[in-house]
């Protein structure tokens, strides 16, 4: 980036971070121009990207063959009927282009999820233990696959045999959810560090550039 | 009001002020904590490093600017580690926001390393749809990508040739921060039985445990902290690794609000929720 | 009501899972296509979206919402960048790759780098061992928070020992039943579009 582009990322930068103090104009400003920047990137990439290489090349170089041509017009034709979505007079064709996406989507996630989150997993759940002491690790992690799927069964009331399973499933939840925590604030501390980083070396200089 | 019910009614800007200067310090004084590499990102180290070279590797680049402070130093050690190696690189991204970090991230790894697009490595640009695009390509990677991000077709890209679906590719390298990760697990490794490293925000990569249990992932590098450690691995002194001061101090600083925040309920005889504190004028 | 998109739902759902099974070359090219048509029907949903935008806030103006000169900003950020990616493309060293890397990179990601102090001001106030569930979870967000940390190494060297067992053990039981009860949701919730049961997506059925 050039010294200008910098100080108006940085400028930009300090207008979100001022925030922290109070919502004022400055943060108002820069969250609109990110909301309509990032919308504008969005629609100049989908043209780029997509509609330029996948629907527009085909019917324009060379010597498109008609099945090529109705092959390139169907999803067209889908697509400008999901856009028109935005004017209520277009509801109705619009629900078209929605029922073959929606049924896409559908199609795709029925074997998707069956073999790799669910049959994958159970059959990992149900290999024969570690040997040695690697074997104790192998029986928690069971009994927290068990305990947890109980804790998620709400067909029946959590009592008896079943109410003790859940509330051990709840304790090893509680652990998940906890090392989740931990991790996000990892996670929120690095984009923030990210920033500093940008502050501190490519506009004050204060740090060593890389 | 007792010094309990002071604590607890705290200005939160303080705690912002704290938080802003735990991660400013260490960066102006740095005293470069040691870094130890954790098996998982270790694993997905070896994964790459026993590619032979010539093997080509997708890059699945699925992310934007809001989490790039955790995936694009990931991104380029990654990266840099394959050019290394003498691999071939295909990058493309599912993220419309993504092409802007990817371009930069792949030609600085490359120039770090001296190779040449097109020759060495191939950016295919952004595609929409996730699942549709992972599925497509597993039959064909020219019809979803006809060209590549700059208006070149593939066939007329060195890198490419010979490369027709999943089945020319040695391995999957997937960054993101979403459920991408999910969709390439069911479909790259379940459907076209691909081995995959996954790259994920610190956010979820708790989640993805299960996966390397099965080994549908042969390794994880999880958020800035494992980026800094694949660059320690790789002898690379990037971002990630400047950073990681900053992360230990605010780490300590949080732990410490908590443990603070819980001693001063329990002394001030609450049990509820703490009382908001003095919200700033709007 | 409806019943054309809920039959083209129908046929389309199914004719994916049965493609899924039937490896000849002609039935995966029948899918290929499919594929490529919902890719290219995905990027008009997401241009949906930007034109949804524009006008909320062509609205906005229309009407003097307050703080409709805001919007005005988005609009005219919304058209800049529309322009100058179709114009001149979006690559590194275009004028929208330079506005790009000035505007959007450090706007989002600041956006999000909020949160850092959000979520210390968050743990401070309501993260409490009220209970044992509560306790657990406490006690093990501090050990990651500091065992994956190189302070945590520093402090104690089990730390990073610790904090791999609990990732590597009570998490993957947790986090595997989760990932089992979402692939039973997912795929339940998609055989009920796929047969008809599931309508809402087709909007307000009279």
């Amino acid at each position: 980036m050039s010294p200008v582009e910098t100080w108006i990322a940085a400028f930009l930068t300090l207008c979100v971070f001022s925030f922290l103090y109070r919502d004022n104009p400055f943060y108002r400003f820069a969250e609109h121009l990110f909301v309509g920047s990032a919308a504008g990137y969005l629609l100049a990439v989908q043209y780029q990207n997509v509609i330029l290489p996948n629907v527009v090349l085909p019917i324009t170089t060379g010597k498109p063959t008609p099945q090529t041509i109705v092959l390139t017009l169907i999803p067209l034709m889908l697509g400008l009927l999901m856009v028109a979505r935005v004017s209520p007079r277009f509801t109705g064709p619009a629900r078209w282009a929605i029922a073959f996406y929606v049924g896409i989507y559908s199609g795709i996630a029925v074997p998707g999820y069956m073999q790799a989150q669910i049959y994958a997993q159970l059959s990992d759940a149900v290999k024969p233990f570690a040997p040695g002491w690697g074997a104790v690790n192998s029986a928690l992690v069971l009994i927290g696959l068990l305990t947890v799927l109980a804790y998620f069964f709400f067909s029946a009331p959590h009592q008896g045999l079943h109410g003790v399973s859940a509330r051990v499933g709840i304790w090893f939840l509680m652990v998940a959810f906890g090392a989740s925590f931990g991790y996000t604030v990892m996670a929120r501390v690095s984009l923030l560090i990210s920033r500093v980083q940008f502050l501190l070396r490519d506009w004050l200089h204060l740090i060593p550039m890389s | 009001m007792t010094w309990a019910d002071r604590l607890l009614r705290l200005d939160r800007r303080i705690i912002f002020l704290l938080v802003a200067a735990g991660t400013a310090l260490p960066l102006l004084m740095p005293v470069n904590l040691p870094i130890s590499v954790s098996p998982r990102v270790e694993a997905a180290y070896q994964t790459i490093d026993v590619l032979p070279a010539g093997s080509t590797v997708l890059f699945s680049l699925d992310y934007e600017p809001d989490i790039s402070a955790e995936l694009q130093p990931m991104t380029i050690a990654i990266m840099r580690h394959c050019f290394r190696k003498n691999l071939h690189v295909i990058a493309l991204t599912l993220y419309p926001a993504g092409p802007g970090l990817v371009e930069p991230a792949i030609r600085v790894a490359a120039t770090k390393e001296h190779k040449v697009r097109n020759k060495d490595y191939a950016f295919l640009g952004y595609k929409s749809g996730f699942q549709t695009v992972m599925i497509g390509m597993g039959e064909s990677i020219r019809q979803q990508f006809p060209v590549d991000f700059y208006g070149t077709p593939l066939d007329s890209i060195p890198v490419m040739r010979g490369i027709r679906n999943y089945g020319e590719i040695a391995l999957l390298v997937n960054l993101t921060a979403s459920s991408a990760a999910d969709y390439w697990i069911q479909f790259a490794v379940g459907r076209y039985r691909k081995p995959m490293v996954l790259g994920a925000t610190a956010v979820m990569a708790t989640d993805y445990y299960p996966y390397l249990s099965s080994r549908q992932l042969l390794g994880l590098i999880g958020g800035m902290k494992g980026a800094a450690e694949y660059e320690k691995r790789m002898d690379l002194f990037g971002d990630a690794r400047r950073g990681m001061d900053a992360q230990s101090l605010v780490h300590v600083i949080v732990a410490f609000l908590v443990i603070l925040g819980t001693v001063a309920l329990f002394a001030s005889g609450q049990r509820g929720p703490a009382p908001r504190a003095e919200k700033p004028q709007e | 009501m409806y019943l054309g998109p809920i039959l083209l739902t129908f046929v389309v759902g199914a004719t994916l899972i049965a493609l899924y099974f039937i490896p000849h070359h002609q039935a995966q090219e029948i899918n290929s296509e499919l594929l490529l048509w919902a890719t290219i029907v995905y990027a008009f949903a997401l241009i949906l979206g930007s034109v949804s935008l524009w006008s909320v806030h062509a609205q906005r103006i229309r009407q003097r919402i307050s703080g409709w000169p805001f919007s005005l900003v988005t609009l005219f950020a919304l058209l800049g960048t529309t322009f100058m990616g179709v114009a001149w493309g979006i690559g590194e060293e275009s004028p929208l790759g330079r506005f790009y890397s000035m505007v959007n990179s450090p706007l989002a990601s600041t956006m999000f780098a909020l949160l850092a102090f959000f979520i210390a001001s968050a743990a401070f106030r309501a993260f409490r061992a009220r209970n044992v569930e509560a306790t657990l979870l406490l006690v093990t967000a501090i050990v990651m928070m500091i065992g994956r940390v190189s302070v945590g190494e520093f402090i104690w060297r089990g730390f990073p020992g610790l904090t791999e067992w609990l990732l590597d053990v009570p998490n993957l039981a947790a986090k595997r039943a989760i990932a089992i009860g979402v692939g039973l949701g997912a795929v339940s919730t998609a055989l009920k579009i796929i047969l008809g049961i599931e309508r809402g997506y087709l909007g307000r059925t009279r």
